[in-house]
């Protein structure tokens, strides 16, 4: 029997903005690596975001936002992703997250935080690296 | 000597050159890159000469400034008459402080306002709907009712300023409550002057920050061309905007097509309405983004400038020649700030504002170094700000007009964008126009390609991209932050309550119940929405009712 | 009890996440796969399936979403699987069709999956197969199949469907090419979407006259209908043509029964006049007690007995 093991990733965007050039490029290139992407599109509140990484059954979560409200959105994220028992999703971020922000988004458990004019391939490599061992 | 007898010389002679001169340069100084290009892929030549303008006809290509086809701009005197009208886009917490904000610009010499609003008020939210969650105030100011704009307004004249609302979505609303404001000042209507964004067509494919699908969006923007041709004649009522569009992603000769081909819808969209091409022609705007590669840049608005006045002319047999003109405000391309050693953002804003003013704009608005962190400081937006009164004042560039006409170089980029544009408008024209081709999510994968591809050039060091991906120093100054205090939410959405519970509540209702009747009925909505802003009916209250009929619109997505 | 039967267990009784759990299990065609598939089976069969498919952007997804709406307000729950292809040259898959449903994501009545089809032959239909029977089992009461009407491997996937909606969009070109291929015959239901657009009722006339000229068969009249997904309009009356549908086919069904059930009548009726008149007409000519006597002699079995009897009966006779 000819196993079909993939890795599957969401790429959601919480937030009002619609600063969705980051999100789409990455999600092309994760594509081409090979993997599937799943993408939300716009205006995800975190119940939507985190109903669909539960039903899609990923591995891997990536959030994207420009507007700001990552201080507000991300810890309700993280909140019910472990209320729903999904903590062994990976979750990591991309967007206008403030350096001084980034300890505090860390301990909610988001493994890392990508700022602009990271490398696509930087991404790509990261996520290999840290696919979360599932049953 | 006859012009052809002089071309077939200077080719003789560039041949000669290259046989001679030339190769001993190469062999001892080889050119840094096998090809050089610029964004829109177009190939650049080791140099221009008269063999690359020999078909251009002045009078034809270019005429005099203030005349068909206004290449050369479309007022006769430029900016030996008026500078162009510094415009800084702000806004951010709350109305007190945005209106602080626009004041402290007005005094370092800003000579019109724009309005940021934030992306609750953008979508039609108000500040204490669960959308709204952590960015009420973010990035822009909470605009959730006529209250906040009469704060946000306040002290500031209506008849003497004039201002760009970006707006989209809920722009009938948003103009609605500026006019209720004029009102209270008892500014008449015919004074008020500005500009509503109010540009559906690019949202759908670009900007994304819509509300409503797109046929009642084209009619609601048709609503207000309509509305102002008869009441507001100094507003702008759409803003047709190419900015986004290469934001998303797009090289300078996509925006300049898609720019257009929204002109066109735009155009076609209000004279199936009933209206004459001449009534509202001349109040269109446009907004385009002024990106780093200079020359490119400068090309791209004298192209636009011949194209909009020839489709004006020969499509839509416009008489007027105000109705040829293309109006534009520029903004500094926010895409090239960088994050990395902000303080660099100042020459590359320097560089783009500079092509903006080469090019003709009539508005500008330069970015601030800090914005690839968090919205502008006071000093960055100071900044900004000087950069353009230093290029007014200083540097010579706004003393004659169109000071690179004649140039090989710019004439040929010119021709050539012109050339290339109009055959994606023949594209998108056979493919059955704008809705269809964003139905068939055509630019939407055009936008996806060129976005894609600049990434991929970027991770290449082909394109170099200075603290980014070359001459990376490792530590990175830091500089203020402005951070919006979480407080504002909360202050907000007090203030909204507060004003809900002592409001006539039931003149709103019977307001949104008419507003409700009159969306189905099909009719010009611009009157009655007036009507119930200043009955403080709120933002999301009156937007939510047309998302009942109207529905919402779901983007179609292309990687 | 082991992980595959936690997994089963929590299917049975609707939880979201085991339901999750069991596609993936599917989707990676592990050595664990046919056991869950088969545990499962049993508690199979109740769902309706429909199965959506027609050309890429004809509105399948936008038109899925107020179809779960229309169920949703009946009081039925929805599952959904949407197939997208994955892509030859590099394995990977952009998976958007839920973008359209994602309002619906956080509805405990609604269950939407993506699957790829991940490129093996004859897998995908067999996964989306099974993930269909996780979603049927978990008691939703309408299972919906979207893929996109490319190819034969398309039409292999929407055969699960019991009731299959081929959706068209206007200005059809090309797409008449795909009716041919293999689209109409499979199709229960044509739709025309986007009938806000111009040239709807030109390719409603199109599909009927391809429907004429394919001679239909008389028991199940094709409807063509038209819809504008993005306002719902249309979508009841699709509803109910679903529903028609599947009366029918349990009415097929049922006639198949009775039709069964009173052969099997027959037989058993003349069986017994047969047996009981023979008997009478052999002890009528002494033959039967002859034959008795041989057996009980033991010069003859009853069976042998019994095959010489009638081959004289009938040779006589012929
Ligand atoms: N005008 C109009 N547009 C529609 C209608 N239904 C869908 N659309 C639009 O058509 C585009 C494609 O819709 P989808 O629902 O994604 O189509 P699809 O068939 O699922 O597409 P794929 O899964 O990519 O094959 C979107 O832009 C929709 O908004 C409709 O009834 N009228
Ligand atoms: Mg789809």
């Amino acid at each position: 029997m000819q196993s079909q093991r993939k890795i599957r990733i969401l790429i959601a965007k919480p937030g009002l903005d619609s600063h969705d050039r980051g999100a789409k490029i990455v999600a092309r290139a994760l594509r081409d690596a090979g993997m599937e992407v799943i993408y939300t599109g716009l205006r995800q509140t975190p119940e939507q975001i985190v109903e669909t990484a539960l039903q899609e059954d990923v591995d891997v979560i990536g959030l994207s936002i420009l507007s700001g409200a990552h201080r507000t959105l991300f810890p309700r994220i993280m909140e019910l992703l472990k209320q729903k028992d999904l903590t062994d999703m990976m979750v990591f971020a991309g967007g206008i997250i403030p350096e001084e922000d980034i300890p505090e988004m860390k301990k909610l458990g988001i493994k890392e935080i990508f700022g602009p004019g990271t490398r696509t391939d930087t991404i790509v490599q990261f996520v290999f690296d840290n696919i979360p061992k599932r049953p | 000597m006859s012009d052809k007898e002089k071309i077939n010389e200077i080719m003789k002679e560039r041949e000669r050159w290259e046989k001679t001169t030339l190769p001993k340069w190469m062999e001892n100084r080889p050119e840094r890159k096998n090809e050089f290009r610029n964004h829109s892929d177009t190939l650049i030549k080791r140099v221009y000469t008269p063999e690359d303008t020999k078909n251009m006809d002045y009078m034809r290509d270019l005429g005099f400034p203030g005349e068909y086809p206004f290449t050369r701009g479309v007022h006769a005197t430029m900016y030996r008459g008026r500078l162009w009208t510094m415009r800084q886009f702000s806004g951010y917490g709350t109305a007190e402080q945005t209106n602080q904000r626009f004041k402290y610009l007005l005094k370092e010499g800003e000579t019109g306002l724009s309005i940021a609003f934030d992306y609750p008020t953008i979508t039609g939210y108000d500040s204490d709907h669960p959308f709204a969650r952590g960015e009420v105030g973010i990035c822009g100011v909470a605009v959730a009712s006529l209250k906040d704009m009469e704060v946000l307004l306040d002290g500031i004249p209506l008849d003497k300023v004039t201002t760009s609302m970006t707006i989209n979505g809920p722009a009938a609303m948003l103009l609605a409550m500026y006019v209720a404001v004029g009102d209270k000042q008892g500014v008449p209507r015919e004074k008020i002057g500005g500009t509503t964004q109010n540009d559906m067509l690019k949202e759908f494919f670009a900007q994304k920050l819509c509300i409503f699908p797109p046929k009642p969006s084209l009619k609601l923007v048709t609503d207000i061309i309509e509305y102002c041709a008869h009441h507001l004649p100094k507003w702008n009522p759409i803003s047709i905007s190419g900015y986004h569009i290469r934001e998303a992603g797009e090289n300078a000769l996509q925006e300049l097509a898609f720019t257009i081909y929204d002109g066109i819808a735009s155009v076609e969209s209000a004279l199936e309405r009933g209206l004459n091409v001449d009534d509202f022609a001349s109040r269109l705007s446009f907004f385009f983004a002024s990106h780093n590669n200079l020359f490119e840049e400068i090309a791209k608005f004298r192209a636009a400038r011949r194209l909009w006045a020839k489709i004006m002319k020969e499509r839509f047999h416009a008489r007027n020649p105000r109705s040829m003109w293309m109006r534009m405000h520029i903004q500094t391309s926010g895409c090239t700030l960088t994050a990395q050693q902000p303080l660099s953002n100042i020459i590359r804003t320097t560089i783009e504002a500079l092509a903006a003013i080469l090019g003709g704009t009539q508005s500008l608005h330069t970015n601030s170094f800090d914005e690839a962190l968090c919205l502008p400081t006071e000093e960055a937006v100071r900044v900004a700000l000087r950069t353009q009164q230093i290029i007014a004042h200083e540097s010579g560039a706004a003393d004659t007009i169109d000071p690179l006409a004649g140039s090989y170089y710019v004439e040929y980029l010119t021709n050539e964008m012109e050339e290339q544009a109009m055959e994606y408008i023949q594209k998108i024209d056979d493919m059955g126009g704008a809705i269809v081709a964003i139905e068939k999510g055509f630019f939407q994968k055009e936008i996806a390609d060129s976005a894609y591809k600049y990434q991929r050039e970027t991770d290449d060091k082909k394109r170099i991209i200075v603290g980014v991906n070359k001459y990376t120093t490792g530590d990175e100054t830091s500089i203020p932050m402005l951070r919006v205090d979480p407080k504002v939410e909360e202050e907000q959405v007090a203030g909204l309550q507060k004003l809900r519970r002592e409001r006539n509540n039931r003149k709103v209702d019977e307001m949104l119940e008419k507003l409700h009747y009159a969306t189905e009925k099909d009719e010009n909505l611009m009157p009655i929405i007036i009507e119930a802003v200043k009955t403080y009916a709120t933002l999301g209250e009156i937007c939510g009712v047309l998302r009942k009929v109207y529905g919402e619109h779901k983007e179609l997505i292309v990687i | 009890m082991t992980k595959i039967e936690e997994i089963v267990q929590g299917v049975l009784s609707g939880n979201r996440r085991s339901i999750a759990r069991a596609i993936t299990i599917i989707e990676n065609n592990t050595a664990e796969t046919h056991k869950l598939v088969a545990s499962i089976y049993p508690h199979t069969g109740k769902a309706h399936i429909i199965g959506i498919t027609g050309p890429g952007g004809s509105g399948k997804s936008t038109l899925i979403e107020k179809i779960i709406r229309e169920y949703r307000r009946k009081d039925k729950t929805v599952g959904v699987i949407a197939v997208d292809p994955t892509s030859p040259f590099t394995g990977g898959a952009f998976l958007g069709d839920r973008i359209r449903m994602q309002e619906l994501s956080t509805d405990q009545g609604v269950f939407i999956r993506s699957m790829a089809t991940r490129n093996y032959m004859g897998g995908i239909a067999k996964a989306t197969k099974d993930a269909v029977k996780v979603l049927d089992a978990a008691g939703k009461d309408i299972v919906i199949v979207e893929t996109v009407g490319a190819g034969q491997s398309e039409v292999e996937i929407i055969k699960v469907a019991k009731t299959i909606v081929v959706i068209f969009a206007p200005g059809l070109g090309d797409e008449i090419q795909a009716i041919k291929a293999g689209m109409m015959e499979i199709a229960d239901i044509f739709v025309v979407n986007k009938a806000d657009r111009e040239n709807a009722n030109k390719a409603i006339m199109d599909i009927q006259a391809m429907l004429q000229l394919n001679n239909q068969e008389k028991t199940w009249k094709k409807p063509v209908l038209k819809t504008t997904a993005l306002t719902g309009e249309g979508v009841p009356q699709l509803i109910e043509r679903i529903e028609e549908h599947k009366h029918f086919l349990e009415r097929q069904l049922e006639h198949k029964r009775s039709r069964e059930k009173a052969e099997a009548e027959l037989i058993e009726a003349i069986k017994e006049k047969v047996a009981t008149s023979m008997i009478e007409k052999l002890k009528k000519e002494g033959k039967f007690e002859e034959f008795l006597k041989k057996i009980l002699k033991k010069e003859m079995d009853p069976t042998s007995a019994a095959e010489k009897l009638l081959n004289e009966k009938f040779r006589n006779k012929v």
